[in-house]
């Protein structure tokens, strides 16, 4: 048997919190669903579910961060946490490219079959269906679906808010950069500035992706229903928007715990995944703002 | 062992049979129907071949992999005492293994590209059929004659097929194949096939025909067929649309020439007469007579023949607050659907729409009472 | 480096030496073991709650008319039928193997991330009740058959949500799953265990891994959509708002494919392990197995639209998924001969795990072919949606992955209960099933050559005989899974002592053999010696 608690794997016993989750997670998909269907006790069931689910988070991570914090996390627990959370990372990375390859689908080879396009059956679908659809993108299609009392909308420019928007992501994946020049460095200080500058900068860009939103919503005529550019904008968007927020409440738990002394230059897999997923969030972003936005 | 083998003999007698069936027809019965019909069009002959080139080749390998498989099981075994070899690779061998299936597998592609091109060459067509997929019935627009119907499962099939209906099946020709009214073509013509769905997913497919193609709503998708021989040609809906899926047959009547002609003659005079006069009031009894008649045919697939409907799926007419409610809310869902409930206006004229309506309105015990006339429908409309 | 267990840890000890007791054992476990028989057992269930929908539908297709359900209710069964064996009873089996057998086979204490391996399973019973109570809402459960299709899922009634988010849950459960393996595989090796001296069990379960991830958040991606087209209003498969109902299934296929790939790798893992011991001879062509299942893995992910044939894609897309599919018959090739060449010459036994393994190679290469003979996308154009389909898939999954598992759990039973199983019985078991599922499965290929739809409760009366012939095998064959669960629970209860090696010479093809029967709760909390590990072959 080992003898000494630094080269033991540690294999942690009696977990609770992962059943909390089942029932928590469960409850607040049962809810959703229900609430989807119409039962008057849907939404109660959500909140039921998520306060659980929570609890379940607060609990389960606590637990990891005493027992790093007690130090008996060997440098092979750590690498098994590093190579979980790439994968995770990697697995998030495909969840998006379902979306991206739906917006691919749909601008390159739908619109343009329904557009009349020679390659699909000789160009019939136009002529027989869907007489006069050029299909421009970006296009609500033929049926002009959601959009303006019209059937037009506006789409999403890629100049004004969307470009400072990169911009600030940008900015934030370079601060959570020196944050960690500063965690190595031992410089607690310029960890917490570079993370207290990255959270500002994050939630700064969820409230303008929201005030976008609301102008598409009031007055683009630009909604989740606007056809299939509002249905990918606002996925891909939206799902996002949903990734920064996670991110940043990461990194505000992490800002936290550097505040309260966690973390040294040797031992920080929390930090280092926080930003990992950050500079994920800050690709995918790119990519959304080249795909959807500007092009 | 000797039931592997009993086994394994048995299977390739029956692979045999199955290659030596060349059965040439889809409707073989019992036992016979074993193989893909030869058909009876260029590409059904083509992939027919193509399939039997590719079944012999899989026999081939088949026999050399379960032939070693059998010699080894039998003469390599512990209780003859053998003492096992110790070899365990030989680079040589593997690339051998790796390259013959390749070389195989091309040989295979070439006449697969041949045929799949000829199959998508739907150019220099002589006329144009476009087929509709609805729940659950096909409809088949003629676009250069101005023909346009609907065909549904015939009747007999029909009653026989319901839960607990006690016919046997056996004693209904054709079970569920056979329709009211058959799509009608002329043979050693290229027709071009133009396939879409009104609701769901649906696939066109005869199999003596040689394929089967998707209708998508919303898009086109297309084939062709020249057909060799007149004759009455059979087949099926060939993707899930739902719960009649199994219950959506297809039949081609190929006529020569000549009795086709003829066919469309007559066929476009019915046209003429059936149009009705759309301005005359109709009596009750006559509006929910038709209505039953169009309520049979269109609507007891979902809603069910004593208007019960499916419980959460199909709502019930029988007390449906729609039908008992104000006429306009009934004809909007009519004529425009909701969710499942498909639209109706451009499947019945008028009169139809009318009597189905006056019929849901007083029948299955409703009384509404109001008797709908044709103008109600223009008027609404 | 030498391993250690909570156990040791007495700093941090909450006064727990070993499992709690009694059923929160079971909820709050970590130890692969443990989970891993909750894995099996889940699975085992889960394959006689799909097979009884098999059986409803095989009941219903005896003769030609409408005899005992609704076609409604048919359509819910060949939904539910599918979505459960796959996802509960192959997928969860082949993690209960992997739980239990990994850390044994690479010298590890247990799996790297071991809580997070109690919720991987934790979450499938919940999914499983989730889907199940389906059955019994309004409209009852998704009938649009387990590729859930739109436009037609979108007319299931209250299932839908509940569908998409069982598959948010059970795509949540794999994936971590996958995670915990790979993570395990490439950070709990035993010094000298290098990848290339893995199992290859070990290394099918890496790739499977990665499909798995690589593959689930896309279907979780597809049924996100779906459930947005229905509820919130998007057209991402409505031609008018300009989207495409075939998006849909290059999206559900971009998942699909590789997932029928990761019920089938695991089972070559399994065979590689099975048929070296009882030949008494090395796998042959260790690396070029390791190769061949990455390429199927690599291939897997470029073929999806072979599924598509019929859906009017151009031309040019049609014969580049043709082509790609029918590249992957090299690799899995290379599998079969090189079983073959590992029985060649050999000293063979044939104990039930290995008459499985043998009917395995038999019975999924004939799978195999019918499966080439349907990538050639002319030709597919009849086979496609026809019973021909029913019966590949059948052969691949059934003889396939089903065998697979039997073979598996004959093969470690012993090891994992420390009782030898009743021979007979398993002897008996293998026979009947055997015989039966091509009894049940054969005569499909036929009727669907001749024409028969698949998908539908009821059928044209020519082809009565092969359909009788058909359930008569099927029900021969559920039955006789009983014999199966008898097996297991004997064991399980006692028996001839099993020994650390059980099988003849075993020792040299596994570390797991080096272990006592039934091993320790903790596998290996010291390194297994180099020289082990240097003797296996
Ligand atoms: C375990 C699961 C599994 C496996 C391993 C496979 C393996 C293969 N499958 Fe199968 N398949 C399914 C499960 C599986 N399939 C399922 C579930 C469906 C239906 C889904 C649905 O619609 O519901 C399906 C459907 C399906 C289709 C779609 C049919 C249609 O709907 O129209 C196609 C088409 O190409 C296909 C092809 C193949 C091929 C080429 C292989 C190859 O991997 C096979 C390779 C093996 C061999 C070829 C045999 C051994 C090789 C040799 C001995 C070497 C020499 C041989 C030659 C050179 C020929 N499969
Ligand atoms: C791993 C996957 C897997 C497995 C193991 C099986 C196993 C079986 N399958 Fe399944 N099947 C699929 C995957 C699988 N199938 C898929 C993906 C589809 C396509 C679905 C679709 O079209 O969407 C399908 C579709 C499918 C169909 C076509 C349905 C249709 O098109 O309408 C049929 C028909 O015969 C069938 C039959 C069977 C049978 C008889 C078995 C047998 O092996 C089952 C063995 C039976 C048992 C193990 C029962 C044992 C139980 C008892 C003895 C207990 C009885 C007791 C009580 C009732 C309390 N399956
Ligand atoms: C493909 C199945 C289908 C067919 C065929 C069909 N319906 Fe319906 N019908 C539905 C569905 C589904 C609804 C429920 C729509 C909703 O409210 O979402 C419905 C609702 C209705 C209702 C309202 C019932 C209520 O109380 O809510 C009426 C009236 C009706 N249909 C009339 C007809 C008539 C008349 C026909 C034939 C001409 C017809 N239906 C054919 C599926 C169908
Ligand atoms: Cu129409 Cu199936
Ligand atoms: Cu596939």
């Amino acid at each position: 048997m080992a003898s000494t608690t630094k080269d033991a794997y540690y294999i942690p016993h009696k977990a609770q919190w992962p059943i909390f989750g089942s029932i928590g997670l469960s409850t607040l998909l049962a809810g959703f669903a229900n609430y989807l269907n119409g039962a008057s006790y849907g939404s109660t069931m959500m909140i039921v579910g998520l306060g659980v689910l929570i609890t379940m988070l607060f609990g389960w991570f606590s637990t990891v961060i005493n027992e790093s914090e007690s130090g008996i996390f060997n440098h092979q627990v750590d690498v098994s946490f590093r190579w979980g959370m790439a994968w995770f990372i990697f697995s998030e990375v495909m969840f998006f490219a379902a979306f991206f390859g739906a917006l691919y689908y749909t601008r390159v080879l739908s619109v343009s079959w329904l557009a009349g396009d020679e390659s699909f059956s000789l160009g019939t679908t136009k002529e027989l269906l869907w007489k006069g659809f050029t299909g421009a993108w970006p296009t609500n299609g033929p049926g002009h679906v959601g959009g303006l009392e019209d059937g037009t909308f506006h789409p999403m420019g890629a100049w004004g808010l969307p470009a400072l928007n990169t911009l600030i992501l940008l900015s934030s994946g370079a601060t959570v950069t020196w944050a960690h020049w500063g965690l190595l460095a031992e410089n607690r200080a310029q960890l917490i500035k570079g993370l207290i500058a990255t959270v500002i900068l994050g939630f700064t860009f969820v409230f303008l992706q929201a005030t976008e939103y609301h102008e598409a919503y009031t007055e683009m005529g630009l909604t989740l229903g606007t056809g299939i550019y509002g249905s990918t904008f606002f996925m891909l968007t939206g799902f996002h928007g949903l990734h920064v927020t996670i991110g940043a409440i990461f990194l505000t738990v992490v800002l936290f715990r550097s505040a309260r002394g966690h973390f040294t230059a040797k031992h920080h897999f929390a930090f280092e995944a926080a930003a990992w997923y950050w500079h994920f969030v800050d690709v995918v972003w790119l990519g959304l703002f080249i795909f959807v936005y500007w092009l | 062992m000797k039931k592997t083998l009993q086994l394994l003999a048995g299977f390739w007698s029956v692979l045999w049979g199955v290659a030596n069936a060349e059965t040439g027809s889809g409707t073989g019965v019992g036992w016979g129907a074993l193989n893909l019909p030869a058909g009876v069009t260029p590409d059904s002959h083509d992939i027919h071949d193509l399939h039997m080139t590719i079944l012999w080749i899989c026999v081939g390998i088949g026999i050399l992999v379960y032939g070693i498989l059998v010699y080894s099981l039998i003469h390599h075994r512990k209780s003859k005492g053998v003492v096992p070899a110790t070899f365990h690779e030989n680079t040589k061998l593997e690339i051998v293994w790796t390259i013959i299936p390749f070389l195989i597998l091309i040989a295979m592609a070439i006449p697969a590209t041949k045929v799949m091109i000829k199959v998508y060459d739907t150019s220099a067509s002589d006329m144009t059929i476009k087929v509709t997929g609805y729940q659950w019935k096909w409809r088949y627009t003629y676009l250069d004659e101005g023909i346009d119907f609907f065909s549904s499962l015939d009747a007999k099939s029909n009653e026989a097929r319901q839960l607990g209906s006690k016919i046997d099946p056996a004693t209904v020709e054709h079970y569920l194949l056979n329709v009211d009214k058959p799509l009608v073509i002329p043979a050693n013509k290229k027709i071009r096939i133009l396939l879409t769905a009104a609701d769901v997913l649906h696939a066109w497919w005869v199999p003596e025909f040689g394929w089967k193609k998707d209708a998508i709503p919303g898009f086109i998708t297309d084939g062709w067929i020249k057909v060799e021989k007149p004759g009455i040609y059979r087949g099926q809906c060939a993707e899930l649309c739902g719960r009649d899926h199994g219950f959506m047959p297809i039949v081609v009547v190929v006529k020569t020439e000549d009795e086709y002609k003829q066919w469309v003659a007559a066929e476009k005079a019915k046209q003429e007469v059936g149009k009705v006069d759309a301005s005359k009031p109709l009596t009750l009894d006559e509006l929910t007579a038709k209505g039953k008649e169009v309520y049979a045919s269109n609507c007891a697939a979902c809603h069910g023949a004593e208007g019960d409907g499916v419980p959460g799926v199909f709502p019930a007419i029988k007390g449906s607050k729609v039908a008992l409610g104000p006429l306009a809310d009934h004809l909007k869902l009519v004529l425009h659907g909701k969710a499942a409930m498909p639209a109706f206006k451009d499947q019945l004229n008028d009169v139809e729409i009318a009597a189905v309506v006056t019929y849901q309105r007083n029948g299955f015990g409703n009384k509404k009472g109001d008797s709908i006339q044709p103008a109600d429908i223009q008027a609404y409309k | 480096m030498s391993v250690a267990t909570h156990d040791d840890i007495h700093a941090h000890d909450h006064h727990d030496h070993g499992p709690a007791k009694g059923f929160m054992r079971w909820v709050t476990t970590t130890n692969h073991k443990d989970i891993g028989t909750l894995y099996l057992i889940t699975g085992l269930i889960m394959f006689f709650v799909g097979g009884a929908m098999a059986l409803v539908i095989r009941a219903e297709l005896f003769e030609p008319g409408l005899q005992y359900v609704d076609p409604h209710f048919f359509n819910q069964m060949t939904t539910l039928h599918a979505l459960i064996m796959v996802f509960g009873a192959v997928m969860p089996a082949f993690a209960g193997l992997a739980n239990w057998m990994i850390p044994m086979m690479i010298g590890a204490p247990d799996m790297a991330l071991p809580r997070m391996n109690n919720w991987s399973f934790w979450l499938l019973p919940f999914a499983f009740v989730m889907l199940s109570s389906t059955l019994f809402m309004d409209g009852g459960a998704a009938a649009a058959g387990w590729t859930l299709y739109p436009p037609l899922v979108l007319q299931t009634g209250n299932a839908l949500p509940f569908t998409v988010f069982t598959v948010h849950i059970l795509g949540m459960s794999s994936i971590m799953a996958a995670i915990n393996i790979i993570v395990t595989v490439f950070n709990m090796r035993a010094p000298g265990m290098t990848m290339m001296k893995l199992p290859l069990f070990v290394w099918t379960w890496v790739i499977t891994a990665f499909l798995l991830i690589a593959v689930m958040p896309v279907f979780a991606g597809a049924v996100t959509m779906l459930l947005t087209d229905k509820y919130f209003g998007t057209s991402f498969f409505n031609a008018a708002g300009g989207g495409d109902p075939v998006l849909y299934q290059h999206l559900f296929w971009f998942f699909g494919h590789p997932e029928v790939y990761i019920l089938i790798l695991p089972s070559f893992g399994i065979i590689s392990s099975i048929i070296p011991t009882f030949s008494r001879k090395p796998l042959f062509g260790y690396a070029s197995m390791v190769y061949a299942t990455a390429s199927i893995g690599l291939l897997s992910f470029i073929v999806w639209a072979h599924h598509q044939y019929t859906v009017g894609m151009p031309l040019a897309g049609e014969l580049y998924f043709t082509y790609a599919t029918m590249l992957i018959a090299v690799p899995t090739g290379v599998k079969v001969f090189n079983w073959l060449a590992t029985m060649w010459k050999g000293a063979m036994t044939f104990e039930t795990p290995m008459l499985y393994a043998i009917a395995f190679v038999v019975l999924f290469t004939m799978g195999g072919f019918t499966g080439l003979m349907m990538s050639i996308s002319p030709a597919d154009l009849q086979y496609h949606d026809t019973y021909f389909i029913v019966a590949h898939f059948h052969y691949v999954l059934v003889p396939g992955a089903v065998f697979a598992l039997f073979a598996a759990t004959y093969y470690w039973l012993p090891k994992w209960t420390g009782h030898m199983y009743d021979e007979k019985l398993g002897k008996l078991h293998f026979w009947l099933t055997t015989i039966s599922v091509n009894i049940c499965f054969f005569p499909q290929h036929f009727v669907g050559l001749a024409g028969m739809p698949r998908r539908i409760p009821d059928y044209a009366v020519q082809f009565a005989e092969f359909n009788a012939m058909s359930s008569v095998g099927a029900f021969v064959f559920g039955f006789s899974q009983l014999i199966f669960a008898y097996v297991i629970y004997k064991a399980i209860k006692g028996g001839e002592k099993a020994t650390s090696e059980v099988w003849e010479g075993a020792e040299a093809h596994g570390l797991e053999w080096h272990l006592p029967s039934p091993p320790p709760y903790h596998s290996w909390t010291e390194a297994p010696d180099q020289s082990l590990i240097s003797e296996l072959h």
